[in-house]
């Protein structure tokens, strides 16, 4: 008997006459995911989408890990096909909740039959099923309103169905659902958390990186093409762009003061990831910054930095503790990368003493001590771009 | 190309590659098999045995092939704890060890051994008083490398060890030579070591293969068990074509130990003079270090910064040593270089192909680096 699994929409139902959209895009995230992994149907029904294999040979486990990581779905189960026979259903239901009920004080049976041939009717299968529990658990009472466990069982034409306890999905909106943003990812923790928070809110990420050899190595920026890779497991493919940066750096460190650094780097850098925006239809910026985290954090530098960009920048951890950061790299899959050791561009020249505090007068001064326009526009001219996916 | 990242692994030699070849592709039978091919294969393990067990004044039956130094060093240390550490809890080593040697002695310490790590004095050397200061009466085992991986840097572990062996007979010696066979002259007997740790890949044999030599009567327990390949003390069928281009690469050497090292020496002195030339160079190495190690410091300048550098011109050369990519070493800190110079250090290491204008290639890059590359201050 097959399996399949269902996946509960969050707050996609809440959406009024555009829901349609968001269904659909989710169903196309759903659909370029499993299509590696064999002949699958997608079939939506009451806010739940029905992911069935149409084969035998099919690795629910992994259909299962890949549809955890879609956003859009907030509650999955897989469900266990069996004969429609009364004492069978009963059998896997058993089987499947023994332990679960063993350790409840409620419960409650809920059967529902689209197969009208079949000889009980729901309320009948749900009485026998839970009678029958309760004579191997005889410490369980029925709670039909607020149950601590709830056993789905249902009769359809090609067989019966045990549900499994429903385990939490990725939550969100489907990604294709609000818009594209480019991420400035560094290799560090923050980055790729802030980019999965925006597409967990429906929007298709890009990723900028900033290499800088022979500062850099080329193992940095596999690594961060690795980072991208983990996070398009969640975000779906991304275009992964590569600045050539190091004349830049060098520049700023032959020619302007040092406790500017950092932040007029941080300006270039957002000055670059725009063009780049603006030349292939990117709304807004995406960076992991943390209010306070670093010297370039601080409001005061952010003030300096957001000065020269034209669209919105996006910082969904700017009030997230490091330690919350790092809970949500964790369960990405992100942390273990980001915390391989290479240097990447931003801490190559860090100043000893950088500028907590800075005006924008000041870091505009500063700045003005070099002309970089040929240089930017040089570094946007010779940007390699690859497309990142992880399926 | 311009490769000066020897101590890392070398090239394979042409005898190692075709001995390699020959056992894989004609006498590819298993060294346990009664037939012919099988008694074919045991035959080519014998001959490396033999080479490289004469190669330290040792007997083939001292030799016990690994994967690899890292396995023979866990093997020794594990292996003779074990035999020897039921009443003698005491294990000393070296802070310059390798990490194989190291964390093995970490891992005896926190199963109840009390571990000595000797560290050098304020000059940055391990003296042989140290050392000796270091064991007593019940010490099991002291560890120490001959020649360090980074720096070049010889421990004066003969001596050091010939004077434990009259004071404490039955303290065992180990001693993790990996940076010194085949380019030093080496003899388990005047070296007083119970145990040998050798590495096939740093000498132009392939890598994943190694040896232990543990000497006649000294005991040490396996840590794998399987069936019972080696007398038992290393389980698995024998890689034997990596064993026989090991054999093949010590053969082809072993004739050459002093010519070799006398042009390493050359190099050596000729990088040294030419290195210095370049203005805040430092050379890190003391002049009595291995003359095919070279550990030198663009102040102000990272390591990997120089090296990929360096890189750009096809010159290959290596920051502190080629096991910790990206960390920070704990050996130069333990040598008592300041944090400057050791987040600067670059590893210049030769073989007899290193040429006077490779090192001259090496000097324009470094001139070069040392000129454009911005530095932190």
């Amino acid at each position: 008997m097959r399996e399949l699994i269902l996946c509960k929409y969050g707050e996609i139902v809440l959406k009024g006459l555009n829901r349609g959209t968001f269904e659909s895009e989710l169903m196309r995230n759903v659909r370029r995911r499993l299509k590696p992994l064999g002949n699958i149907s997608l079939r939506s029904s009451q806010s739940t989408l029905y992911v069935e294999p149409l084969n035998d040979n099919i690795d629910m486990d992994e259909v299962m890990e890949r549809l955890k990581k879609v956003y859009g779905i907030t509650k999955l189960s897989r469900a266990v096909g069996v004969e429609k026979d009364v004492k069978r259903i009963f059998e896997v239901a058993y089987e499947r909740f023994g332990d679960a009920l063993k350790n409840a004080k409620t419960f409650k049976v809920a059967a529902k039959r689209s197969d009208k041939k079949f000889y009980l009717t729901s309320p009948e299968l749900a009485a026998q099923i839970g009678g029958m529990l309760l004579e191997k658990f005889p410490h369980l009472k029925v709670d039909l309103f607020e149950p601590e466990i709830t056993i789905v069982c249902e009769i359809r034409d090609e067989g019966a169905f045990v549900h499994d306890i429903a385990v939490d999905g990725a939550g969100g909106i489907p990604v294709g659902t609000s818009g594209q943003a480019l991420l400035l990812l560094s290799g560090g923790i923050d980055s790729p958390v802030a980019g999965c928070m925006m597409a967990k809110r429906g929007v298709v990420i890009s990723a900028i990186h900033f290499e800088a050899p022979p500062y850099t190595s080329e193992r940095a920026l596999m690594k961060v093409e690795r980072l991208a890779e983990k996070m398009s497991e969640y975000c779906g493919r991304i275009c992964f762009y590569t600045v050539p940066f190091t004349k830049i750096q060098e520049e700023i460190r032959n020619n302007c003061p040092e406790d500017y650094f950092t932040l007029i780097m941080r300006r270039l850098m957002m000055e670059i990831a725009q063009r780049i925006a603006e030349k292939n239809h990117l709304q807004a910026l995406i960076t992991g910054e943390s209010l306070g985290q670093v010297a370039s954090q601080t409001m005061a530098a952010m003030v300096t930095t957001d000065a020269v960009c034209r669209i919105p920048v996006f910082r969904p951890c700017i009030g997230l503790d490091k330690k919350e950061i790092i809970d949500i790299s964790y369960k990405l899959g992100t942390f273990e990368i980001s915390i391989e050791p290479y240097e990447d561009c931003c801490t190559v020249f860090t100043p000893k003493h950088p500028r907590t505090k800075p005006t924008l007068g000041d870091v505009e001064a500063a700045q003005a001590k070099f002309d970089f326009e040929q240089l930017i526009s040089e570094a946007v001219e010779n940007t390699r771009v690859k497309t990142i996916k992880a399926y | 190309m311009i490769y000066l990242d020897n101590a890392a692994t070398t090239k394979v030699c042409p005898e190692a590659a075709e001995a390699v070849l020959y056992a894989m592709t004609e006498a590819f039978g298993n060294p346990s098999s009664l037939h012919g091919l099988g008694i074919e294969a045991e035959k080519l393990i014998n001959f490396s045995k033999e080479k490289i067990a004469s190669a330290i004044g040792g007997i083939p039956s001292e030799i016990i092939f690994t994967s690899g130094a890292t396995e023979s060093n866990n093997l020794a240390i594990f292996g003779l704890a074990e035999n020897y550490g039921r009443r003698k809890k005491k294990i000393v080593t070296t802070a310059v060890e390798h990490p194989s040697v190291l964390e093995a002695m970490k891992k005896l310490a926190s199963d109840g051994y009390e571990l000595t790590v000797v560290e050098p004095d304020s000059n940055g050397e391990i003296t042989e008083d140290a050392l000796v200061g270091a064991v007593d009466g019940s010490t099991c085992l002291i560890s120490a490398m001959l020649v360090n991986n980074e720096t070049g840097y010889i421990l004066p572990v003969s001596r050091a060890f010939s004077r434990i062996k009259k004071l404490y007979p039955d303290c065992m010696t180990h001693c993790d030579c990996v940076q010194g066979f085949m380019k030093l002259p080496l003899s388990a007997k005047a070296l007083c070591a119970d145990a040998i740790s050798l590495s096939g890949h740093k000498i132009y044999a392939p890598k994943g293969v190694g040896a232990l030599w543990v000497k006649k009567g000294v005991r040490v327990a396996p840590i794998l068990r399987g069936g019972g390949q080696q007398n038992g003390l290393r389980s698995g069928t024998e890689a034997v074509p990596l064993i026989y281009g090991f054999g093949k690469a010590v053969e082809a050497l072993s004739k050459t130990v002093g010519t070799r090292f006398e042009h390493a020496e050359e190099i050596r002195d000729y990088a040294v003079n030419r290195i210095s030339e370049i203005d805040g160079a430092v050379i890190n190495s003391k002049e009595n270090a291995s003359p095919y190690i070279l550990s030198i410091a663009l102040p102000g300048i990272k390591s990997e910064t120089v090296l990929h550098y360096l890189e750009q011109s096809g010159i290959y050369v290596s920051s502190g040593s080629a096991c910790s990519r990206g960390k920070k070493s704990s050996v130069l800190a333990a040598f008592r270089f300041p944090a400057k110079i050791a987040d600067s250090t670059v590893r210049i290491s030769t073989s007899f192909e290193t040429e006077k204008e490779d090192i001259d290639a090496l000097v324009r890059g470094l001139r070069l680096a040392n000129e454009t590359l911005v530095r932190t201050k």
